[in-house]
């Protein structure tokens, strides 16, 4: 049954979003909703084969696919996951579901198309996280912008079209150079779009750097990196409350899983070279991003700032060299990073979409002591807040957590910013959670709300225990990462010149 | 042996769990039931454990408990180590928490949020657990991090107070600052102790680095276990409240007076203490790590107890004690006298939480009124707590044959040995340090206890002290004191009964304990000190004839006679001649204002920091994302390509210029291909 797994995780949302679009307009909305539901069920189903049947003595591609795709340009459909993908395609499957109910009742118009977005979207970027041949990357890569710029513009907020022509202009400034990038490196290849075969190319120092430039534009924006980050802010703003959570949970990763791909083991004397640069982007963003975050009034611009500091430890322990050698600590909590935020970051939206379902504001003033309304959701917020401040037990602490200590055994005071993020994150996130949460009742909008429904009871109840499980027990994530990791650092300290 | 641990670290979580999930089904009376029933199960195997550890049964136990991560071959894995030092903690801990357990059914029986609390204290007895059982440095940072987290949300259970909000977010962030260089600490311990974070890997390496010097800035060897040791030590600054990281400590008071006592006196705050003492394999091989910690302690142990004596809130007066203590604890720390320091974490949380737990039982007697000049003559109306306040008080301030008399008294002993740089101020600061607290715990003693009875006559300048609480129908801590028609009342038996048991320890262990404690050789290897370089404890023994010598040898020597000369000035001041305190602080207002103002650090810290930190911010904000980077970079390209486009749209308009377009696109095109063959060269 493992031959199509890989397929059947990419095309069986999307065959579910088509069948969920088929009901048409809205007189069938409940219709909808219950196929969407039964397509993320099916997907995060087909998925978790892939965690069950992986192969943890195994560092390679595993699920391998491939048939021939374009031959005039010898492009493969060739899918393959590693103990790195896997996990994001599981995260993904995972957080489609969450969405799915999220929206449930929150989004009244349209709804066969809101859901039916999501779906493709998720078919996508498990395409994305699959794909083993470049172009077949380049298009899934671009295909689940396009669900998510109808997300944004459809079901967006007031200022919806300045936020996705940002998206579009920055997105647009890199992807276009990475398809150069291929497309050079089809030629060297001897006219392949293998990414494995990429990986074993020799190229020169100089034009590695000029196909890393190529990479980090693209890759860096979707991270993203200081300081091609101001997209963010305004994407997760007017963005509805699903669009945020798969916004942060999966887009935002496939910027740093593309510096993992293609950029470290294609480039690593490149890679090598301008560590320092990324090491420094990566700082600013934990300690500029972290302050930034402190000073907001809106709490959806907060926690996505919140994301862009917390992005920045993923970058920072992806490029945590010690001379030709990336420091394992640091990589394997990049990767942890990465997965938590996921859920941590989608919980965290989640919660600020459940006041706005509420009173229609994500000003912090417009609220106070909605714990005195709400405590049951008062006590999940409090469990997500920490785990965005990094308290141990959540899976908030493990990867930044990992990064520090790989940052300590390089250099002291690569950990000493990073480190800061203990304060500024507590800061950040809990000052926003008293001004809102905590105190008298604030105002007759906050005086009506009422405590969550079942269903949202359920959405949160599921983030808390992923939050908590991998707290306690990230060894379930880290077991599979091990030997690929170890092959990945392996392969990028061989020097390709 | 690992079921039985983990049945004593398990039970209280059992009880949290329940009551804090299901409080609203099981109703309140299961709700502490449970939660008690869990504690007490810990407290009894506790018991059983010590015993084991002092008659000499028990075997040290050190074994994981399941795999929490591996990385690099290196397995970190949650994991149990008890020996005689986690035996004393476990003891402490929990005895102290089930009584608080019984206690807060009593002062929290109209609270709304009863459930809620039990589940929080139950919750920080397994954190706390945890903290002092762990094998290891992650797990030690767990529980370092949970007991800070419950912390938290006690501080602010009263969430509806701006003052409680406000308290609890200081105290995390304070917190997490120790935190920052505590991790630091743990990561400098990974990167070059072996790779391994278990205790016993890390303590087997160190001797080989003794000598070892890192670079931290370049250019300048430092010792490495210096460096290491001190970060470390700022997360012992953080917990245990060492000056300057001690700011957190006295706006606790905002939490319910419970917690008070078992988290910011008698338990989480001495874990500091602890963990410095559990390191003691590392923290001997550093003496510039022991003399910052000497002067640490010194300056909180003196500074901090002046403060005392300016407050007139009684669980600030408490508060402010607890930290002049904890700088004593540290003090021993650094004079290489653990063992003493653990002594002293004893006998401490028994008298400390008398002492809480007693104010507590005023404030309830009081109605909710603070203010110890709204007090006096309260032993007529509330005997227990009255006598029980006095036992806390001999306790403290070091009367013989009371328990802080052996264990305070062998701390400036210890200092005084030391050969240490710091050593010197220290001990001075410990002597001043006797008198001060005589004085402010008898001031304390005096005003509530005896004199007029006030609560009559101050009716008013105790209701302008209350501005700041409106929300006093629902909360069971509002200030809302006295009626002119009503008197103190004696609390009810779950109060008081707390108190009798918390004193017979505060009277008696000290004088059972030191023997075996501190000269018996029962801590044997879960403390190392280097009798060589830190000979004191050595010198200390041969010093020692017994608890009944102690006595007789405190009289002639300065502290008991300290002792004595506070509690006199206090009863002068306060009982005789009233007016002499004014009259100090008229011609001294300068330096009353300077303590009133407790130094005027958290103004500082306020400035400083929380404001320096918006401002840059702000600074970040405003002018480096929206204006350097969206304004001019962003917005800029996006009108750049507007313009541009509205050239190409003008190009359009006739024929004669679809020419030039074609040929515009032409040349891209022509540029692109050429740039992409630059490339591919």
């Amino acid at each position: 049954m493992f031959e199509n797994l890989l397929s059947l995780t990419v095309w069986t949302p999307i065959v579910a979003g088509i069948l969920v679009l088929a009901t048409g307009g809205d007189q069938r909305a409940a219709l909808a909703r219950w196929i969407a539901l039964a397509g993320a069920l099916a997907g995060l189903a087909v998925s978790l084969p892939l965690y069950t049947g992986f192969d943890n003595l195994n560092g390679g591609m595993q699920f391998v696919e491939m048939k021939p795709w374009i031959d005039a340009l010898n492009i493969h459909y060739h899918l393959g996951v590693d103990g790195i993908s896997m996990l994001f395609i599981i995260l993904n499957s995972f957080t489609t579901l969450m969405v799915v109910a999220a929206g449930w009742q929150v989004i009244e118009k349209r709804v066969a198309q809101y859901m039916a977005a999501f779906l493709i979207m998720s078919g996508l970027i498990n395409g994305a996280f699959a794909a083993l041949d470049a172009i077949l990357f380049y298009v899934f890569f671009e295909g689940m912008l396009i669900p998510m710029y109808l997300i944004i513009g459809v079901w967006g907020g007031p200022r919806r079209v300045y936020a996705s022509i940002k998206f579009f202009l920055y997105t647009l400034l890199g992807s276009l150079l990475m398809l150069v990038a291929f497309i050079y490196l089809y030629f060297q290849a001897g006219k392949t779009f293998d990414i494995m075969a990429f990986h074993d190319l020799k190229i020169a120092l100089s034009t590695q750097i000029l196909l890393f430039i190529a990479f980090f534009l693209s890759f860096a924006v979707k991270v993203p990196m200081w300081p091609v980050h101001t997209w963010l802010p305004d994407a997760h703003v007017e963005a509805p409350t699903g669009g945020s959570m798969v916004l942060a949970a999966i887009t935002l990763k496939i910027g740093a899983y593309g510096f993992l791909r293609f950029a470290l083991p294609i480039l690593p004397d490149a890679s090598r070279e301008l560590a320092p640069f990324m090491v420094t982007l990566s700082l600013i963003a934990v300690v500029y991003i972290g302050l930034v975050a402190l000073v907001q009034t809106d709490m959806k611009k907060l926690v996505a700032y919140s994301s862009i500091s917390h992005m920045g430890f993923v970058t920072l322990g992806l490029f945590m060299f010690a001379g030709n050698n990336l420091n394992q600590w640091a990589v394997e909590g990049a990767l942890v990073q990465m997965v938590s935020h996921g859920f941590v970051s989608a919980a965290m939206f989640f919660c600020i979409g459940v006041m706005y379902d509420r009173v229609h504001s994500r000003n912090i003033a417009d609220y106070g002591g909605v714990a005195n309304k709400m405590p049951i959701f008062a006590a999940f917020m409090m469990l997500f807040a920490m785990a965005n401040s990094g308290l141990p037990a959540t899976s908030g602490f493990v990867g930044e957590f990992m990064v520090i200590m790989g940052a300590v055994q390089v250099n002291f005071w690569f950990a000493f910013a990073a480190a800061t993020t203990l304060i500024f994150g507590a800061a950040y996130t809990l000052w926003m959670y008293k001004r809102v949460i905590f105190g008298d009742v604030a105002n007759d909008h906050v005086a009506e709300m009422k405590d969550v429904n079942k269903r949202e009871f359920l959405i949160l109840a599921i983030l808390a225990i992923t939050v908590l499980g991998m707290g306690l027990f990230p060894q379930a994530f880290v077991a599979k990462m091990h030997l690929t990791v170890n092959d990945l650092i392996a392969h990028v300290a061989q020097s390709k010149l | 042996m690992m079921s039985l641990y983990l049945l004593i670290a398990l039970s209280p979580l059992v009880g949290s769990i329940i009551a804090g999930l299901f409080g609203w089904a099981i109703g309140r009376r299961a709700a502490h039931v449970v939660t008690i029933l869990g504690v007490a199960v810990s407290a009894a195997l506790s018991l059983k454990m010590l015993h084991a550890f002092l008659t000499g049964q028990a075997e040290v136990f050190n074994a994981p408990v399941y795999t929490w991560l591996t990385v690099g071959g290196y397995e970190f894995s949650v994991g149990f180590l008890v020996d005689s030092l986690t035996a004393i903690m476990l003891v402490v801990v929990t005895s102290v928490s089930l009584m608080v357990h019984i206690y807060t059914i009593g002062y929290m029986q109209e609270d709304p949020g009863y459930q809620r609390f039990f589940s929080y204290i139950s919750l920080f007895t397994f954190s706390m657990l945890m903290l002092v059982m762990s094998n290891n440095f992650i797990q030690l940072f767990f529980g370092w991090e949970a007991v800070g987290l419950v912390s938290y949300l006690l501080i602010g259970f009263w969430f509806k107070r701006p003052t409680a909000t406000f308290a609890n977010l200081k105290a995390f962030l304070v917190n997490r600052v120790g935190d920052f260089g505590f991790l630091l600490g743990i990561g400098l311990v990974l990167a070059y102790f072996g790779g391994s974070l278990n205790y016993a890997d890390v303590f087997a390496a160190a001797p080989a680095l003794a000598s070892k010097t890192i670079q931290i800035f370049p250019g300048v060897e430092w010792s490495l276990l210096t460096v290491t040791c001190i970060l470390l030590f700022v997360g012992a600054m953080g917990k245990s409240a060492q000056f300057p990281l001690h700011v957190w400590l006295p706006d606790s008071m905002e939490g319910p007076t419970p917690i008070s006592a078992l988290i910011h006196a008698a338990t989480m705050v001495t874990a500091g203490i602890f963990m410095v003492s559990r390191m003691s394999p590392l923290f001997e091989m550093s003496d510039t790590a022991l003399n910052v910690i000497l002067v640490a302690g010194a300056i909180t142990a003196l500074f901090m107890g002046f403060l005392g004596v300016v407050q007139n809130d009684i669980k600030r007066v408490v508060a402010y004690s607890t930290l002049s203590q904890l700088g004593y604890m540290t003090v021993a720390l650094g004079a290489s006298a653990y063992s003493v320091a653990m002594f002293h974490v004893m006998t401490h949380a028994f008298f400390k939480a008398l002492l809480f737990l007693a104010a507590g039982s005023v404030i309830i007697g009081m109605h909710h009124d603070q203010d110890m000049r709204n007090m006096g003559g309260l032993r007529k109306y509330m005997p227990i707590t009255w006598i029980t306040s006095l036992v806390g008080s001999l306790a403290l301030i070091g009367t013989p044959f009371f328990s802080g008399f052996y264990s305070k008294d062998s701390i400036i002993e210890a200092v005084s040995t030391s050969h240490l740089p710091a050593a010197g101020f220290a001990q001075f600061a410990l002597l001043a340090g006797v008198f001060v607290t005589a004085f402010y715990s008898f001031r304390m003693y005096f005003l509530v206890f005896h004199g007029k009875e006030r609560w009559m006559e101050n009716h008013d300048s105790h209701h302008a002290h209350d501005e700041d609480h409106e929300d006093e129908e629902v909360t069971a801590d509002h200030h809302h004191g006295l009626s002119p028609d009503e008197t103190p009342h004696e609390s009810p038996w779950v109060v008081t009964l707390p108190l009798v048991l918390l004193a017979i320890p505060s009277v008696l262990v000290g004088w059972f304990a030191i023997k075996p404690l501190i000269y018996g050789g029962f801590f044997k290897d879960s403390i190392h000190i280097d009798a060589v370089r830190h000979p004191g404890m050595t010198e200390l023994a041969e010093e020692f004839h017994g608890p009944l010598a102690m006595v007789t040898h405190s009289l002639t020597t300065l502290p008991l006679w300290l002792a004595i000369a506070g509690v006199v000035t206090a009863w002068v001041f306060y009982m005789k001649a009233p007016q002499i305190p004014a009259k100090i602080k008229s011609t001294f207002a300068p330096v009353n204002t300077l303590l009133e103002k407790k130094y005027y650090l958290d103004e500082i810290y306020f400035a400083v920091f929380a404001k320096g930190s918006r401002a840059l911010g702000t600074l970040f904000w405003k002018v480096g994302d929206m204006l350097l980077i969206d304004g001019l970079i962003v917005n800029g390209t996006a009108k750049l390509v507007g313009a541009f486009s509205g050239v190409v749209r003008k190009l359009q308009t006739g024929f004669i210029y679809s020419y030039a377009t074609t040929m515009i696109v032409g040349v891209l095109a022509l540029v692109t291909i050429w740039f992409a063959q630059l490339i591919l060269r």
